[in-house]
């Protein structure tokens, strides 16, 4: 039987950019360049390597967020996903992560699944929380935070680093995944994939195909509510000195004024 | 005055600094109730009520420590339905961040994660984020539901005051389905002796500029000097010349000490991320150039096995 693996990708604003707030204090998407999440590329890359492991397998590339969040879906079908869901809606603006959580939940539900891949993290929430919501709400292990994962015989296998330990994990399917960035590095989409990716199905979804009330998501429906948002202060400009044989001493000296020594 | 649960963060019972740090925020909110899970609870209280713990409910099971995550979402909902909290609050660490994400699904309640500050406020209490790799400040709050957040070290100092710190037993049932992600092994890590990266006063970090695992001890002989913690950039982590565990910056750890060195780090957003928060910034680049030098409060141009060596010295004959 085919392994039913669906990949959660978002698309964020590029962090390298400069990202500022609206007025409605959500993130602003026209003045910056969005893109797929770089850390979801290493869950796209491990996904295929799942695939490519196992007798027959097919990866769907999931994303929830505004018309443009496709480039995310386009990119990674150009990787080597099979096919695409989006879900968007306009009353999805302004969704928290326990929101995203249900519209994900849900159309994981109605795709079909047997392993959810996630990254460890999104670039601009960077909250890490979204795979354990989703274990959480599809009632399924979560195999969180792996820098190493295999699938087979019906089980998903990882190593997670942690602060005090490493461990080696060990779930039965179907299961939620997040990878990290030290999983291993991400393929380039080669011509070929690009080529081949412009005709790759893409399935749209709207809340009404989900069956989530407007009123569960969006800026009103959201569990939480950003009250104020201020671009921190540039730094005052710091001392800078070029070692002329000195610049330990006078870095000792800074250092000592400042009491740390 | 409402209970606040505090999800404690020890290793068999002795408690981690940023554990005492929620405890002295709490207090702005409420009175703290910590939430002891595994071993060594009574150990545990004493320093817990040192920091104004009113009670700690404890619990150890086996399965806390044989399967990931959800038993202790299990045993800190059970807590959650005996207190009836205002607010709970845990460590912004990776298991703290999953723990609180699943119980405010199961208790309908929004979570704010990695909260630098908290302050209560008239329809409960208002977290602080740094986000944007630090190029914003928002404040927020949960407005459905008992607040879970999160909050990352560092962020308050931890206050002493005495409180009872009575321990109660919590009874705990473990959910079959709790119980899908087996832990097959663990591999403590070792300990290098020097303070934990995410809660050290001083951390020495150094990027791709220090050339090799062989000079590492370079960096390491200036955060000895200091009392400090070395760190390190993705670059130098990646070509293996430094434990990933040590990696500061979006996917490594986020430090907020008092003083930062960078040594040999050119300061992309992703490694700012990181360390942006830091109070007094220093770096040491050969490159005048470094977009690192936009954050410092002093830079020193120059080759840092010249500068770094130097300072180690100096700071030893200064220190005596
Ligand atoms: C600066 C900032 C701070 C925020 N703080 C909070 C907060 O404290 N509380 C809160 O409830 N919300 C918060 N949000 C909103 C939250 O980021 C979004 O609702 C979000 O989609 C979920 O969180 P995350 O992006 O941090 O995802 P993470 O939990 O960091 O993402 C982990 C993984 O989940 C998957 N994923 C996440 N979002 C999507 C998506 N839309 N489509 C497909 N896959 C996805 C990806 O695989 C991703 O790698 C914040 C947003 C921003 C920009
Ligand atoms: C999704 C994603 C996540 C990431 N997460 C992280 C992260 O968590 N942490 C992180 O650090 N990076 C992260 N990165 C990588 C980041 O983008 C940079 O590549 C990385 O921080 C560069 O490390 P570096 O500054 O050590 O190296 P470089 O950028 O190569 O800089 C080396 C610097 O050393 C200086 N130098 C060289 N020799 C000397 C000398 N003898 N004396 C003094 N100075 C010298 C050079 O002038 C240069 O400025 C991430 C990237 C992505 C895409």
């Amino acid at each position: 039987m085919s392994l039913r693996i669906v990949v959660c990708v978002k698309y964020v604003p590029d962090a390298t950019g400069d990202r500022h707030f609206a007025e409605d204090l959500t993130v602003d998407r026209d003045d910056v360049d969005g893109l797929l999440s770089e850390l979801d590329e290493y869950a796209v890359e491990q996904a295929l390597q799942i695939k490519e492991a196992a007798d027959d397998a097919e990866i769907t590339v999931l994303t929830v967020g505004p018309e443009d969040a496709n480039d995310a879906l386009r990119k990674a079908l150009s990787m080597g996903a099979d096919k695409a869901v989006h879900v968007e809606d306009d009353d999805l603006h302004g969704t928290d992560a326990l929101g995203t959580s249900l519209v994900l939940a849900k159309a994981i539900e109605k795709t079909g699944y047997d392993l959810v891949v996630c990254g460890m993290a999104s670039t601009d929430g960077t909250m890490g929380v979204l795979p354990a919501l989703l274990a959480e709400r599809l009632n399924v292990p979560q195999v969180t935070q792996l820098s190493e994962v295999s699938v087979a015989d019906g089980k998903v296998t990882g190593r997670r680093d942690g602060d005090t330990a490493s461990e080696q994990l060990e779930a039965a399917l179907p299961a939620v995944v997040s990878v990290t960035d030290q999983s291993g590095e991400a393929r380039y989409p080669s011509f070929k994939g690009i080529m081949a990716a412009k005709k790759k199905p893409v399935e749209s979804l709207d809340l009404d195909d989900l069956g989530i009330d407007a009123d569960e998501v969006g800026l009103e429906g959201a569990w939480t509510k950003v009250e104020d948002a201020a671009e921190r202060p540039a730094r005052t400009a710091g001392t800078i000195v070029k070692d002329e044989g000195e610049g330990g001493k006078q870095l000792a000296e800074f250092l000592a004024g400042q009491k740390f020594i | 005055m409402a209970e606040v649960l505090v999800y404690v963060d020890h290793v068999d019972g002795a408690v981690r600094k940023p554990t005492l740090e929620l405890l002295t925020l709490a207090r702005r909110i409420g009175d703290p109730v910590a939430v002891h899970l595994g071993p060594n609870a009574e150990e545990a209280a004493k320093v817990l009520a040192e920091h104004g713990a009113v009670k700690v409910l404890a619990a150890d099971a086996p399965e806390f420590a044989e399967y990931l995550v959800a038993p202790k979402v299990d045993a800190l909902q059970a807590a959650y339905d005996a207190v009836s909290p205002a607010a709970v609050l845990l460590p912004s660490s990776a298991e703290g961040k999953e723990i609180g994400a699943r119980l405010a699904v199961r208790i309908g309640s929004g979570i704010i994660t990695d909260a630098v500050d908290l302050e209560s406020g008239d329809e409960g209490p208002v977290a602080t984020q740094s986000v944007f790799a630090a190029s914003y400040t928002t404040k927020s709050r949960v407005s459905k539901g008992t607040p879970v957040i999160t909050v990352k070290p560092n962020s308050a100092a931890p206050e002493a005051a005495p409180a009872a710190g009575t321990v109660e037993q919590l009874a705990v049932t473990v959910a079959d389905s709790s119980k899908g992600t087996k832990v097959v092994s663990r591999t403590p890590r070792e300990s290098t002796g020097r303070p934990e990266l995410t809660e050290a006063a001083i951390v020495v970090s150094g990027g791709r500029g220090v050339n090799g695992a062989e000079n590492f001890p370079v960096i390491e002989a200036l955060a000895d000097s200091l009392g400090a913690a070395v760190g390190a950039s993705r670059a130098a982590v990646d070509a293996g010349w430094y434990p990933h565990t040590n990696q500061v910056g979006q996917t490594g750890k986020s430090v907020s000490p008092q003083l930062y060195i960078a040594a040999g780090i050119s300061g992309a957003i992703q490694h700012r991320a990181g360390m942006q928060t830091s109070k007094t910034i220093v770096a040491i680049n050969k490159d005048a150039e470094a977009p690192i030098f936009d954050l410092v409060d002093y830079g020193v141009v120059g080759d840092l096995f010249d500068v770094v060596p130097a300072l180690t010295d100096e700071v030893k004959t200064r220190k005596g």
